[in-house]
């Protein structure tokens, strides 16, 4: 049992990364109807800003200075190597993402090195006794963290005047400007809030085992929980990526035994088959808006 | 006032769809605009509202007032911001936004004066008042009406731009809004109405233009193109003895509409 729970927590903890990667996609989804492959980039350079920046001062100074940073790199890139595209097809935006994320990428890894960076963060692989549990500091550091963050961001949407022009934009551009709102800062907005996500995401996937180069590819476990969740979904975002986390986890844990066609790496493949499945039976994900409309 | 003088618009570059258009719309009054399909009336108040961008228009010549400061090149945002104010056609709605979220988003350029425009515009609407939490876009044809009108004067605008706001109404539903812009411009808006009810809105404006191929082809009062034979047999449905005719009496050669002006 203590095992079970033990795993399920360090699923969480993994799935929050999910999550807040996701997140990011989603936002730039919303606003553009696009699906930025820069977000892999973004995570790397708020690992690495922490990893430098945390060297000359205090850890959690250094994780909101570099969010600072990542978000206005975010908003910089969208101004410089987006916002002339609009209007123009999706596809080609896509590509675009792709090249940017090539581009920081390229720059981040040369501050990377070939050697593992350390975070310098206060929890490392410390573990916790909690009601006879033991589970990793940092995994429970992180889906804390990433709870505050989703509902600070459900607030924005909700609530905030900004929030809601965002809203308003995603759902139909022209309306929008009509009512007032500046299209162009809504995007650079998202893609602000977009990069600092990912940006948090690196930080947390990078504490205790430090950053390497090869890091990014995680991000990309960010697809699979984008479409199981539903691809204009934040909650979904959220779920989803929890789903994938704890159903990985428990998978890596337990399946080993089970399969022995499958080997050991079997959890893996295991957000894949997830989205598969559940695209089958849901092909707007789970949580995917449909269309309103009257009958 | 709000003013545009020979504007022209192209869009891609190459349709040329207005061709030096003039136009005024003094405050405090409502003005009528008619014209057939594809006359250019849409693109006209996109001209003024800063939306032609959207549509990959642009203004070519000519220019476009308020008050004198001339206001075409300035954004859609910044336009809204000045107080001019666009309902478009068709009504769009924010449909996934629930209807207080929709007015909201029409309150965007006066935060401050968000809880009184509120309340104003649930007095003017009260069946909006009831459909508050309701998702905008299951409401009704003639409540998503009222939802974009309502949502146009969220930030209490000194011009409202309305694109055919009886497109699809029941008549008695065209009676109601007929009544609300009639209100609303007692209240204080100057209304710009582009119509193909043309019955409608002549019985309500001051004064009248109508626009074919994308040339002002007339410009009175509107009680006098009320009277007018050409306005009566093309756009009242009356014929030119007065009264309504029967389509059994319409030849098929019948007469081409030819404007002398």
């Amino acid at each position: 049992m203590n095992e079970f729970v033990a795993t399920v927590v360090r699923g969480l903890g993994n799935g929050s990364i999910y999550a807040l990667l996701a997140l990011g996609f989603v936002i730039i989804y919303k606003s553009m109807r696009v699906i930025s492959f820069a977000q892999p980039a973004f995570m790397m350079a708020g690992g690495v800003l922490v990893s430098h920046l945390v060297l000359s001062m205090n850890f959690f100074l250094a994780v909101l200075i570099s969010l600072l940073l990542t978000a206005l790199l975010g908003a910089g890139v969208e101004r410089v190597a987006l916002r002339p595209m609009i209007g123009k097809p999706v596809f080609v935006i896509a590509i675009i993402t792709l090249g940017v994320d090539i581009v920081i990428r390229t720059v981040v890894n040369s501050f990377i090195g070939l050697d593992i960076r350390q975070m310098g963060d206060p929890w490392g692989l410390k573990q916790l006794k909690l009601l006879g549990v033991t589970i990793d500091q940092r995994h429970l550091a992180t889906l804390v963290t990433t709870l505050v963050v989703v509902a600070a961001l459900f607030a924005f949407y909700r609530w905030s005047r900004t929030g809601l022009a965002m809203r308003a934009a995603s759902s139909d551009q022209e309306v929008a400007l009509a009512q007032g709102v500046s299209v162009g800062r809504v995007f650079s907005l998202s893609w602000a809030l977009a990069a600092m996500l990912a940006g948090l995401a690196g930080v947390f996937l990078s504490t205790g085992i430090g950053l390497e180069q090869n890091l990014w590819l995680t991000a990309l476990k960010a697809l699979p929980v984008i479409i199981l969740g539903g691809l204009d979904s934040l909650g979904g975002a959220v779920i989803a990526g929890l789903t994938i986390g704890v159903v990985e986890a428990l998978v890596g844990n337990y399946g080993g035994n089970l399969s022995p066609v499958f080997g050991g790496d079997f959890f893996l493949v295991v957000p894949y088959l997830l989205m598969l499945l559940v695209l089958l039976v849901k092909p707007y994900g789970l949580f995917g808006t449909r269309e309103v409309e009257r009958i | 006032m709000l003013a545009a003088t020979n504007l022209e618009v192209v869009y891609d570059d190459v349709m040329l769809v207005l061709r030096g258009v003039s136009l005024e719309v003094p405050q405090g009054q409502i003005v009528a605009l008619l014209g057939a399909n594809g006359a250019g009336k849409s693109t006209l108040l996109r001209a003024i509202s800063g939306l032609l961008d959207v549509h990959d228009g642009e203004v070519r010549r000519g220019t476009i007032t308020l008050d004198g400061e001339p206001i075409h090149g300035l954004g859609a945002s910044r336009i809204a911001a000045l107080g001019i104010k666009q309902v478009m056609e068709g009504r769009r709605i924010l449909a996934d936004l629930t209807v207080e979220e929709n007015l909201r988003v029409g309150g965007h350029v006066a935060p401050r004066s968000l809880k009184a425009n509120l309340d104003r515009t649930y007095q003017l609407f009260p069946v909006l008042a009831e459909r508050q939490r309701k998702t905008a876009g299951y409401l009704s044809g003639g409540e998503q009406q009222m939802l974009a009108i309502g949502r146009a004067l969220m930030s209490d605008p000194r011009y409202l731009l309305m694109d055919e706001p009886s497109l699809g109404l029941a008549p008695m539903i065209v009676q109601q809004i007929r009544d609300v812009i009639v209100e609303i411009n007692a209240a204080g808006t100057t209304v710009l109405l582009v119509e193909q009810n043309a019955a409608m809105a002549l019985s309500i404006a001051e004064h009248g233009y109508v626009l074919e191929n994308g040339a002002m082809v007339m410009d009175k009062p509107a009680a006098e193109l009320l009277n007018d034979g050409d306005v009566r047999e093309f756009y009242l449905g009356l014929g030119a003895e007065g009264g309504s005719r029967s389509f059994r009496d319409v030849k098929h050669y019948r007469r081409r509409k030819r404007w002398l002006s």
